[in-house]
Formats: structure tokens, sequence, C-alpha cells
């Protein structure tokens, strides 16, 4: 029989995810006798050309990571879609948009302006700038065109399964393949990692307050020495822990840093930010107006905090960005 | 005239695309190399927190997210005015060094090295990790990967993810190493040292022992002639945690020593309009077209550059290494593109090594790491060399320390220029009547993978609905009134 066939893509994205799939070390030679790898730009040579001449449905699956910002990337995710069985929507910024997508709380304009006016550095040579169709001596040189918003990629097309994380660990990954090989994949639409909170995976839990934190201060990580062995939480460190989906093994905690939510929200809640600010609101230590307000004030960047992965899956944020928009 | 597309360019970090036209006779009139990618990232960085900033600036790359992480995490330092303890400088300077190997050595044996140790010519299907197995066999495979797996472990020692660390914070460092657990650093340190030396010595029997290959490093068309950049110490040795900027002319002589605050008056960006990365050059050289030489102000940046702006490596092994590239390149500068992944190994052995001292060093278990800043941040500047060059991050912020402006000089944007002046070199060499095979595309290919680029990386300031800004000039060519579109 012959092996599957298997592709991975990136769109706006880091290559973290690619780093994830290198990571997967010693594995990764099994991966390789069990599939047949028929498209990976950062790591093989097969063009563009090479994915167009396969079949429609011939891939088993596409694995496409980043976020959807650019209209060449949402060609290729096109194409993907029609060349791949089940197209897999590979870490955070493919799952809820990712930290490209905090773009969104800006507008082109401004950011047009800074890049080729304002930054220090830019030496503006008579207003030239890049453009989608230019002309140059030996002919015509064509640009993609940058989209008004960054989009998660079931905001452009259909997509069978996620696989949360910024980057999806190693574990997270081999799991998902392991599932995909033995055909014993979930229904489609799931998240494919933890179902429960962080706190239940991180080493720290039995440091937690037992009826649970309440936070008189809120001190930004820079402010106060933490306690490795403590939950950060209770050290008033704003950890996301709580609400945030589990099987990264808690590794920022590890670090002796704070959650800062990337594996996204627990299944049934749909806007990450906003199941966020309800959970930081039940913990504060005040009936006071006034005081409340104090709290919340010494987090600023509310947004950025509590959406840092999520925006551009934001149901809040979702008709404030489509106003006047193209896609 | 004819084009020939290249898409998208492979073995790299990020999008990219190449374009050679033909003129009628099928030689190269020009090729351009099209980076088709941007995100934004200078922008949106304003109105977060700083202490935000080395997670977010990690994600412009997750390739080299160690190197946004620290060069962020020293711009903290310099924005909230608080020094580091020296335990916390030497983790993380160790930690740097750890990455700077493993990241060299994904480059070598993952993204470049097939070209060499499986050929430039090989079929496709053959030309990456998977050929480089079958012609080193799986044990040799196997050391490759147990030890990058162990240095990037160690990576998650201290930064928690391997990708996108959360180790820095101003003033210092989150974490420690348990005094238990020093061994495993030494022991890790020794291998990484003989892991270096073992690859300088493949490089040696797979490229420098090939004439072929060698013929290829030497030859005009992988050759430029352009100013250098790297960080050096105090005695002008390659640093890549911290130190000052050096620049050397084409001909080898210091043209620049600064410090990173005063990156502003040296390092400056020009935009073309038919790609979205901007084009790094030398301010007090002006920019001058796509052209080689003292006259031009394009400069390079990484392996290759920093050991042209260098005088050696602060290492003996390494120094051994960079003495013996030198005298067979025929001395200083080497402008021989395909010499990086040479210089590169070269890096990875002064890296390994750098990395053993600090694990011995004593102090490297201390608990003093971390000192709270009590001063009102203003504005930060901050250096590292990134494996793919100079890095620079400035951040402003008002008196919470909330951004209210960023301005990214990221590694590839330094190698910008030179990269596209390659690509167009190689395709003029290589391409002739007419006669484009995957071979000989794969060869143009070549010319900017010698740089290890990352157009993730690169790609992360641009902007906005992009092309659009229509200019109204009058018969002199002055404009007269702009119009952006969008907004």
């Amino acid at each position: 029989m012959p092996k599957p066939k298997v592709g991975l893509y990136w769109c706006a994205s880091c290559g973290g995810c690619e780093e994830a799939v290198v990571d997967l070390a010693e594995k990764i030679l099994d991966v390789v006798a069990a599939v047949d790898i028929v498209f990976w730009p950062v790591a093989l040579d097969f063009k563009k050309e090479d994915v167009e001449a396969l079949s429609d449905g011939e891939m088993t699956a596409a694995f496409i990571n980043g976020a959807v910002r650019l209209s060449e990337q949402e060609e290729m995710v096109h194409l993907l879609r029609r060349k791949a069985q089940y197209v897999i929507a590979f870490g955070s910024c493919a799952h809820l948009g990712g930290i490209p997508g905090l773009a969104n709380l800006t507008d082109r304009q401004s950011i047009f302006q800074y890049a080729y006016r304002d930054a220090p550095t830019v030496v503006p040579d008579d207003g030239i700038v890049p453009r989608q169709q230019v002309t140059v001596p030996q002919g015509d040189l064509k640009l993609p065109e940058f989209w008004e918003r960054v989009r998660a990629l079931d905001q452009v097309i259909d997509v069978d399964y996620y696989l949360p994380g910024c980057p999806p660990t190693p574990t997270v990954i081999a799991n998902a393949l392991t599932a995909l090989l033995e055909g014993k994949l979930p229904e489609k639409g799931a998240v494919l990692a933890g179902t429960r909170a962080l706190c239940y995976e991180c080493d720290r839990a039995a440091t937690k307050p037992e009826k649970g934190c309440t936070l008189s201060e809120i001190k930004r990580p820079w402010e106060i020495i933490a306690d490795p062995e403590k939950c950060l939480l209770a050290q008033g460190i704003l950890c996301l822990g709580p609400v945030t989906r589990g099987g990264c093994d808690a590794v920022c905690v590890k670090g002796n840093m704070p959650c800062t939510g990337c594996f996204g929200p627990l299944d049934r809640v749909r806007d990450f930010g906003a199941k966020g600010l309800s959970a930081i609101a039940s913990l504060l230590d005040s009936n006071d107006e006034a005081e409340i307000e104090r709290l919340v004030n010494s987090i600023p960047d509310v947004a950025g905090v509590l959406y840092r992965y999520s925006l551009p899956a934001s149901v809040l944020f979702k008709s404030a960005q489509t106003k006047g928009d193209a896609p | 005239m004819t084009k020939v597309t290249i898409d998208p360019i492979t073995r790299l970090e990020g999008h990219g695309r190449i374009e050679i036209f033909l003129n009628d006779a099928g030689d190269v009139d020009r090729a351009y190399f099209v980076v088709p990618e941007l995100r934004g990232f200078e922008k949106f960085a304003v109105g977060r927190r700083a202490e935000d900033m080395p997670q977010i600036t990690s994600r412009i790359c997750g390739v080299c997210p160690t190197a946004h992480h620290m060069c962020s995490t020293k711009t903290l330092d310099d924005l909230f005015h608080v020094e580091p303890p020296p335990a916390a400088k030497k983790l993380r300077e160790m930690l740097y060094n750890i990455f700077m190997l493993e990241d060299h050595a994904l480059h070598f044996y993952f993204l470049g090295g097939p070209d060499f140790i499986v050929g430039p010519k090989a079929p496709k299907a053959e030309r990456n990790i998977l050929g480089v197995i079958g012609k080193v066999g799986v044990d040799v495979a196997g050391q490759v990967i147990a030890m990058r797996k162990e240095l990037r472990e160690l990576i998650a020692y201290l930064g928690g993810k391997v990708v996108h660390p959360v180790f820095g914070l101003p003033g210092g460092v989150a974490k420690g190493i348990k005094k238990e657990d020093q061994e495993r650093f030494v022991k890790a340190a020794e291998q990484g040292v003989d892991f270096a030396l073992f690859t300088l010595k493949a490089f040696h029997d797979l490229v420098l022992s090939n004439k072929e290959y060698v013929d290829l490093i030497l030859s005009d068309a992988y050759t430029h002639r352009t100013y250098y950049m790297g960080l050096v110490d105090d005695q002008n040795r390659v640093n890549f945690y911290d130190g000052m900027l050096r620049v050397a002319d084409p001909n080898g002589k210091e043209y620049a020593r600064f410090d990173v605050r005063d990156y502003v008056q040296h390092m400056a960006e020009h935009v073309e309009p038919w790609t979205y990365v901007k084009f790094m050059f030398l301010r007090n050289v002006g920019w001058n077209g796509f052209e080689d030489g003292e006259g031009s102000g394009i400069y390079s940046v990484a392996p290759l550059a920093r050991l042209n702006a260098a005088d050696g490596m602060a290492t003996p092994k390494a120094q051994e290494a960079y003495e013996e590239y030198v005298s067979t390149l025929g001395g200083k500068p080497v402008h021989q593109t395909l010499a990086n992944h040479w210089a590169r190994i070269v890096e990875m052995v002064y890296a390994a090594e750098r990395f053993l001292e600090l694990a011995r060093d004593p102090e490297i278990t201390s608990d003093d790491i971390r000192r709270v800043p009590t001063e009102t941040p203003t504005t930060g500047i901050g250096v590292v060399e990134a494996p793919r060059g100079t890095l620079v991050h400035h951040y402003e912020t008002d008196e919470r320390g909330v951004l209210t402006r960023a301005n990214l000089i990221v590694a590839t944007q330094g190698n910008s220029a030179r990269m596209a002046m390659s690509v167009d070199k190689a395709a003029k060499a290589l391409i002739h009547n007419g006669n484009v095979d995957d071979g000989l595309l794969n060869m143009v290919e070549m010319a900017f993978r010698a740089y290890d680029p990352c157009h993730a990386c690169a790609t992360h300031a641009l902007p906005g609905q992009m092309p659009l800004l229509l200019s109204l000039r009058d018969s002199k060519g002055n404009i007269l009134k702009e119009i952006p579109r969008g907004g």
C-alpha cells in the first residue's frame, strides 16, 4: 500500500511550528518512514507546481501553520484544501490568529506610515514603496496583496482539526500524527490536545490556595522575584493557567514565568479573552469600586494580555474588524 | 523577455520567490529576489507592556526566537536602567551560545548542507535532510539529532519553552541552574565541542576535499566586495552576546566602531517597489544601488561578515579554525559568499567552547540572578549577533513601561541587498542560451541559502495595504503631493 501523502505549509508565521516538527527529534525518522512528505518548503525542495500536479484529495493531510495575512497565503491554503482530505490548523496562528493577529488592534494606514516614513532608520527615497504590480525594465513583477486584517485559518477555508499552541509541543504533534495514521481521529472540529485547564498539569498546583486564589495586588512579572515553587497566581502574578487548555505540560511555568494562554480556550468557551477577563474579575479581592478600578488599571494593555494569541478569532472584536474591510 | 520563476524558494526560513528574466539569446538580463511576506510587528508592539516584548518579538522568528528574546531582554535592561547581576549575564550568554551552536547545526545539516553533502544537482527529492541521512548514515544522523535534542532540552531547562523561551526579564533572568544539574551542562558542552569539531572535519572531508566544490566556493559567480558588520569584544574578537559594532570596508580596514545606542547614525533602510523586504545600508556611505565596492553603502552580516569584521576568535580551537579558514581562502576579507558555510562552522566551534567555559564557571549556579528595576523606563536599545547577523531592538515607553514606539533592525535585512545581488550574479553566471534545469535553478538558490536567510524575520516590520502611495511630481521629479491608499 502506498504511504499516505502529507504536506506542511506556513502562512503568516514565524517558523516555530516548523521547528516544533524538527523537535520530534528521533521520532521524525518514524514519521518519514510512515508518510510521504510531498511539500514542506522549509526542508524540502518541492515547489508549488508539484502541489498543483497532485490530484484533488491525493494528500491525506495538510498541516498548515500561520495566520492568513496575504493574498498569496489565501491562494495557497485554498490549493492545499483541494488537495488534502484533512486540513489541520497547526499552532496558535492558524488556530486563533496568533501573535501576528495583534495587528488587528491597529490600522493599516498607521502601519504604513510608520514603516515607510517614520521609522528612524528609513530613508524615504522619493516615496518609493513596494507595490502589488511593478514594471521593471525587464517586465512585470507582482507582490501579494496585504489584506486589511489577519484571519485564523478557519475564517478562510474549512478546517478539520486544530493543533493548539505557540507552537504545539512535540508530544501534542506526535499524538495527532499517531491518531491520523491509526485512523483514530475524533469528530471533526476537535482541538487535539488536553480537555482540562492547564492548572491540572502544573507542578505547582498543590500550592494553589484550597479555596482558590484571590488577588489584592496584581504584580507584573518584572516587579517581583517569583518563588520558583509556588503557584504564580497566588503570588499575584497573572497566570492564565485556569482558563487555558492543557497539553503543553506547563512549560512556561517550569521556566518560572506565567502561562500566557497560547493553547487557547477550553471546549465550549467561545472567546478566550472574555473568559479570562471574567476569571480575573472573580479573583479580585475587593467590593470597592475605586479599589477594583485600581487593580484593573494595574494591568496595562488588557487586550494585548488576554487576546495575545486569539484576537482574530475573538467574538468581541469581530464586528469592529469587519467594518469597511476587504477580506 | 522570458521569465523563469522559482516559487517558493526552499530550505530557508520564511517566504521567497526568484524571478529570472532571460533575454532573446536566453541569457539572464536580471534576476530579482522577491520577498512576498510581511506582518507588522513594530506597529502592533505599540501599546504592549515592555516585559511582554521578549516573548512577542520571539514570534518574529521561531527558528531564532532566542536571538529576538535575548536582544529584547537586553533592550529592557537599558529601558529600565537596570544592570543584571554577573550570574544572570553569564546565564544569558551561556544560553545564547547553546542556541547559536544548535541553530548553526540546523543550517549545516538540514538547510544549506544538503547542497554539498548530497550535491547541488542531486534530484530534488534527495537534496534535503533525508538525503543527508542516506549519505552520512543513520548512526551519524542519529548523533546529530541527539546532540540538537540535548542542546534544545538545556534551553528548555532554563527558558521553559525552547521555541519562544520565557527566560529574560529586565535586570536578569527568571530561572537559574541548580548545582546538581551543572554537570549536565558541562557534559553537553564537552560533547558540543566534539560535535562542532566533528562538523568541521565533515566539512573538510565532504566539501574542501572536493575540487568541484572548492572551485564553486571560489568562483566569481558567488563573490561580492561589500562592507561587513559584526559585534566584537574589547580585543575586536567575535562576540555573539555583547560588545561594540564594528564595520570593515571591502579592503578589510576598520570603517567604523560604535555603540549600538548610536545605530541610527550608522544604519539606514532603503525601500524598493518590487519586494516587501527593506534593504540595509551604511548611512554615511549612502545608498547607491545594488553595487559592490567602497562607493556602495551595502554591507553584509552573519558568519562571513562577522569573521571579516573581527580580528579573530576568543577561544583556542575556534581561533585555530579561523586561521586555517582565512589562510586557505587567501586572507581577509573573505568575499566568497559560499564561505559562509565554513565560517558558520568556525562559529559553531566558538559557541561550543564559550558554552563550556561558562558551564564550568562556579558562578553559573548562583541564586543571585535578578535585580528588580526601580527606575522609570524611558528608551532602550539593545543588540545581539543573531545566527543570521546583527540584530537591534529599540523601544520607547511611557512611565508605566507601555510601548509608545519600536524599531527593529533584523538580521536578514542586513544581508538583503547583498543577497539580491548574489541571486542576480549567480543566475547570470549559470544560465546561458536558455538552458535552465532544476539543478541550475538550485544553484541559483544556493546563492541566497549561504546566508541562511530568515524572511520571517526580515519582513517583521512591513506594513499595510502596501503598495500604495501615489506620488504626483513636477517635471524635475520633485514630489508635489502624495496620496496613500487605504486607511
